[in-house]
């Protein structure tokens, strides 16, 4: 307890706030920078793996390529492919922007398959008769995906766009051991001066960041499940029901 | 590949390590999640409360929980103990979940069926209940299992030796084919456990549908399925979207 009132104090200690105090400080800077990496991956992530996400839920094409794919994805250890990218691109950029462009391109592949995942399933839960109604009333493939496929499956679009923000935010906290900024660096600073306030301190500074983003996303998710369709849509209510159990919403 | 050669005994050292700190939090969450499991099943609130709070837990990111541990349990900052709690608290998130949706997967006529056969409840749950839940409880271990042997090497930056290490080493050294030998070992690994645990599910479960089965309805789930491992393998375990909104387990 003691431990973690003296981190608690440390983190409100207006001097680890000061601007242009000595690295890991000052506290806003690394929060900024850690919301940046996350904030450009997940954008590029997005561009790639929603439109393709997409047109395997629309299609139906390349359905075994997701699963495979995001399967195999989760075997890939993130430090490993990290170090992989930072050190391939220390060979051919210079040393400032290698880290930076490395560790970016490491959080975009890691941030793909589960807004992938999210983007196909999204799609593949909207009911076929609904799609078969849309067409049948003469929309277009593109207005099926856009007016029909895309708004019903929202709610685990989001929850793929969840889970790539909040694998990336745990990816920038590992990141920092290797020289990139963020607030995982006043964990691995803390770690190298044997100092438990910083440890602890930066470790619930990640954790609150992660838990708040997680909610905010949460609630994008519920916000944006169609009225009337919720127990249908949202797919984690495809746990069978038996009389025997008690109703359940899972995520309640 | 030189490099490999020459360093056969520390890669041999470091995965044998890697492999003991990945066993215990597999075995731990497949044995934990169980009961955890059938509790989510009684009612509504024990339910929020294991899946609410295993996906609350899953959110925390790795690093971050390792260094959090020695608070509430008795261990150094840089213990090896902290990653092996941290990966069973993680497995156990995931793999409580997928308790819960294999155990309600199980047919409410054959329940009854079993009862008026002449089941005791006990006999019922480990003859009955359990068994039929096996494919599904099978494929949320699989899940377990590669993203437990991914997260591993994490352990590195708190002092744990494992294929991390060769990460950490080779990129300090500026051996690239060291980091590379890290990442196709620890790949490997992830695959041959992964084959293991295929294994056992076909002693443990030889009525079980073979592979490649169409039976399952929607795959991938929201980012994380138990399928998702598998390249489809246990697919017909059915639908099940276990495991916390998070991707792929490592980060």
């Amino acid at each position: 307890m003691n431990l973690l009132l003296s981190a608690l104090a440390w983190l409100v200690d207006p001097a680890q706030w000061v601007a242009g105090s000595q690295s890991p400080l000052p506290i806003q800077d690394r929060l900024v920078e850690h919301l940046a990496y996350t904030a450009v991956a997940v954008l590029i992530a997005a561009a790639i793996a929603l439109p393709l996400g997409f047109y395997i839920g629309h299609t139906g094409r390349g359905r075994g390529f997701v699963i495979g794919f995001t399967g195999a994805m989760r075997a890939l250890p993130t430090l490993g492919l990290l170090f992989f990218l930072l050190m391939v691109f220390g060979y051919v950029l210079s040393f400032d922007t290698a880290p930076l462009v490395g560790a970016t391109i490491a959080f975009v592949i890691l941030a793909i398959p589960s807004m992938l995942a999210g983007a196909y399933s999204g799609l593949e839960s909207v009911d076929r008769t609904t799609i078969d109604a849309a067409r049948a009333n003469g929309m277009t493939e593109w207005q099926i995906l856009t007016q029909v496929e895309i708004p019903l499956g929202l709610p685990l679009i989001v929850g793929g766009i969840r889970a790539a923000v909040l694998q990336v935010v745990a990816t920038v906290t590992i990141a920092s051991y290797a020289g990139l900024g963020g607030l995982g660096r006043i964990i691995t600073s803390g770690i190298g001066l044997n100092d438990y306030d910083l440890i602890l301190g930066g470790a619930l500074l990640v954790t609150a960041l992660a838990l708040l983003l997680d909610g905010l996303l949460a609630l994008a998710q519920r916000a944006t499940a169609t009225k009337g369709l919720t127990d249908r849509s949202t797919a984690q209510h495809r746990a069978p029901h038996r009389s025997s159990r008690p109703p359940t919403r899972e995520n309640a | 590949m030189r490099w490999a050669l020459s360093n056969l005994d520390l890669i041999g050292q470091l995965t044998l390590n890697h492999v003991r700190l990945a066993v215990i939090p597999i075995i731990a969450s497949f044995v934990l999640s169980i009961p955890l499991g059938w509790l989510a099943n009684r009612n509504a609130v024990l339910r929020a409360v294991v899946i609410t709070g295993g996906s609350l837990l899953f959110t925390i990111p790795s690093l971050p929980l390792f260094v959090i541990l020695p608070l509430v349990i008795p261990t150094r900052v840089l213990d090896e103990t902290n990653l092996v709690v941290a990966l069973c608290i993680y497995g156990v998130a995931v793999m409580a979940r997928s308790a819960a949706d294999a155990l309600a997967s199980v047919e409410g006529p054959t329940l009854d069926a079993s009862t008026a056969i002449g089941f005791s409840p006990a006999a019922r749950f480990f003859r009955v209940e359990l068994p039929l839940a096996g494919p599904v409880l099978l494929a949320g271990i699989r899940v377990v299992s590669v993203s437990t042997i991914a997260l591993v090497s994490v352990g590195v930056i708190i002092g744990s030796s494992n294929l991390g290490y060769l990460f950490q080493n080779g990129k300090q050294r500026g051996i690239l084919a060291e980091v590379v030998v890290g990442i196709l070992v620890s790949l490997l690994l992830a695959l041959v456990f992964d084959l293991v645990l295929v294994g056992l599910g076909k002693l443990a479960m030889p009525w079980a549908a073979p592979t490649g089965t169409h039976r399952h309805r929607s795959a991938v789930g929201t980012g994380t399925t138990p399928v998702a491992a598998s390249g489809g393998a246990v697919a017909g375990a059915g639908p099940v979207d276990a495991g916390p909104r998070r991707g792929d387990g490592a980060r």
